[in-house]
């Protein structure tokens, strides 16, 4: 085990063994083998707490939200807005009702496309993305573009995946309406200096949206000092279950805007002539909400919250570290992304074997990883790659499980050679 | 199972190292483009074909993506070389069923020779797409799709 996991202090930041015993699955074996779990850049696997919560709130306490006037509907509306105040306090946003829930950050980015975009863009103006953001946040602004005839305009990387800054300041101007990057990418790992974008995109008079899917369970965010004007997140990605996630706004910005999905729940007054809608974050609520969902997310919150997100910072960071040094001593093996600052996400490509099969094979020996574009084809093409395998980690990972990610690449470099 | 004799057999290897027919047809009578947008596979079947025989005189493809999709390749471009359309459409169609566990080779009756290495590929539902997608290139080719084919 490398030093920086136990150097620093006496105490090492993660108790990896208690870690692993919170979390079910990672003791099963697939193939016959332990299970090597390394795809946590799609999702992230359960803790027993969120289990449990979810199992009981289901069993014990379910009910609908803010309509009935029943005790079950009354308590699960203040447990489903204490969920709201947790994630306000995780994110450091001032108001809780600046957190606007939604399925995850496809449907966020969309709801700030369609809410914030179509009602603000107009034809002429532009909007600014990068070349290694996940297709969630591409489409529906090339989308916008189209639609309203404005220019979308993308800030190139430089051969190691960072971001070029010069090119975006020389990108921003009196037309940048929004400027919409990955805090970090999904792809490649690397961790944009999003405050800088920030300051810089708000110089210029622009709003910014940072889509946290993939930086929001590896490191503190705080919306408040980055300054963001929309900060989105997927809830599977951060250890709660799928189909809950959701987007902060700062609430002038959602008092400006107008309604995305509409029906029930969003409106103040419903006449057959006229609607009036109801203010954030109702507004951006129609219909019934992922009620378990949500209530699962709050746990995940008060679990990441007790493991401490800087420690999982420095848990993760080390076995970045460690699984880099691993996979650059083996001949054959390219690792697309080296920017500076990265998250715990490693892409690479092998001269032997296509991403898929390096995939498949892996499987054989317990070890999940994502082999294909990873839904950033722009990226890809700027690497003259057609897909990368990458294996992304967690603070429940292991740093011999990436000794066994090593041995079973060799494996397949042998095989395929 | 291991997956060095089920689904990498050792022909399966070989072919991914040195594709059979891996061209282009000059003055291809047919050809077509096919995607297989979820992992960026992405290759194109040429067929010379006799207009009056209706036979397949030669056969070739080009394009990138994994083993499984190279040697598939490779294995139908030489295993069609020589048919005429009529047998072709036919050992299309078994292909497909048995990759998708629809029809068993060792079972049933076939066409389909030593293609049928491609059996264990039902068993990898994430990977018959990578199998099947020269094939369905190869019939959008026969008939003269203009636009990509693509798997999803
Ligand atoms: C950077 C990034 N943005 C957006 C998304 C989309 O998230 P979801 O599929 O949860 O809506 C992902 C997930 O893969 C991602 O990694």
């Amino acid at each position: 085990m490398p030093e920086s996991n136990t150097g620093l202090s006496d105490k090492p930041a993660i108790d990896i063994e208690k870690v692993r015993r919170d979390f079910p699955i990672l003791s099963q074996t697939v193939h016959g083998k332990p299970l090597v779990y390394l795809d946590n850049g799609a999702t992230t696997q359960k803790p027993q707490c969120v289990i449990e919560r979810v199992r009981k709130f289901d069993a014990e306490q379910y009910g609908t939200v803010r309509r009935g006037s029943y005790k079950l509907s009354e308590q699960a509306t203040l447990m489903f807005e204490d969920v709201r105040q947790k994630v306000a306090d995780f994110f450091g946003a001032p108001d809780r009702k600046e957190i606007v829930f939604t399925s995850g950050t496809t449907q966020a980015i969309n709801l700030v496309a369609h809410s914030y975009g179509r009602k603000f863009v107009n034809s002429g103006d532009e909007i600014i993305i990068s070349n290694i953001e996940h297709h969630a946040n591409t489409v529906p602004w090339q989308i916008l573009c189209e639609e309203k005839g404005a220019r979308l305009r993308v800030i190139p990387v430089n051969d190691d995946g960072e971001l070029i800054m010069e090119e975006y300041e020389k990108l921003l101007n009196a037309k940048t309406r929004l400027v919409a990057v990955n805090h970090v990418s999904n792809a490649l790992g690397t961790v944009n200096p999003v405050k800088e974008i920030i300051r810089k995109g708000h110089d210029a008079g622009a709003k910014v949206l940072i889509d946290g899917a993939q930086s929001s369970s590896h490191m503190k965010v705080d919306v408040k000092d980055l300054d963001c004007d929309f900060y989105t997140f997927s809830g599977h990605k951060m250890y709660a279950p799928s189909g809950v996630g959701g987007v902060y706004g700062k609430m002038d910005l959602w008092e400006s805007m107008g309604p995305y999905v509409t029906g029930g729940d969003m409106i103040l007054q419903v006449t057959l002539e006229k609607t009036t809608y109801a203010k954030p974050p109702a507004r951006f609520e129609a219909g019934t909400p992922p009620i378990t969902q949500v209530i699962g997310l709050g746990s995940a919150i008060d679990y990441l919250t007790e493991i401490g997100m800087d420690n999982i910072f420095e848990y993760e960071k080390s076995l970045l570290e460690y699984g880099t040094r691993l996979l650059q001593e083996i001949d054959g093996l390219r690792i697309i992304g080296n920017a500076r600052e990265k998250a715990s996400i490693i892409s690479f490509v092998l001269d032997a074997a296509h991403p898929h099969d390096v995939g498949s094979m892996l499987d054989q020996d317990g070890v999940a990883v994502r082999g294909g574009h990873h839904c950033a084809q722009p990226t890809m093409i700027r690497y003259g790659v057609p897909a990368t395998t990458r294996a992304s980690m967690s603070f429940y990972n292991k740093f011999d499980e990436l000794d066994v990610l090593a041995e079973s690449i060799r494996k397949v470099i042998k095989l395929f050679s | 199972m291991s997956y060095d004799n089920e689904l990498y057999q050792q022909v399966i290897l070989d072919h991914n190292r040195n594709p059979k027919n891996f061209r282009e047809i000059k003055n291809a009578t047919h050809h077509c483009h096919g995607i297989n947008p979820l992992c960026g596979d992405d290759m194109t079947v040429y067929l010379d074909v006799d207009p009056e025989q209706g036979v397949v005189k030669d056969i070739s493809f080009v394009g990138t993506g994994c083993a499984i999709s190279k040697a598939s390749s490779s294995l139908m471009t030489a295993y069609l070389k020589g048919k005429t359309l009529d047998e072709v459409r036919i050992i299309f169609d078994e292909f497909h069923k048995m990759v998708l566990g629809e029809m068993d080779p060792e079972k049933q009756e076939h066409h389909l020779g030593k293609l049928k290495l491609f059996k264990g590929i039902r068993d990898y539902p994430s990977r018959t797409k990578c199998a099947s997608l020269a094939w369905h290139t190869m019939i959008g080719a026969l008939d003269e799709k203009t636009e990509e084919i693509s798997t999803e």
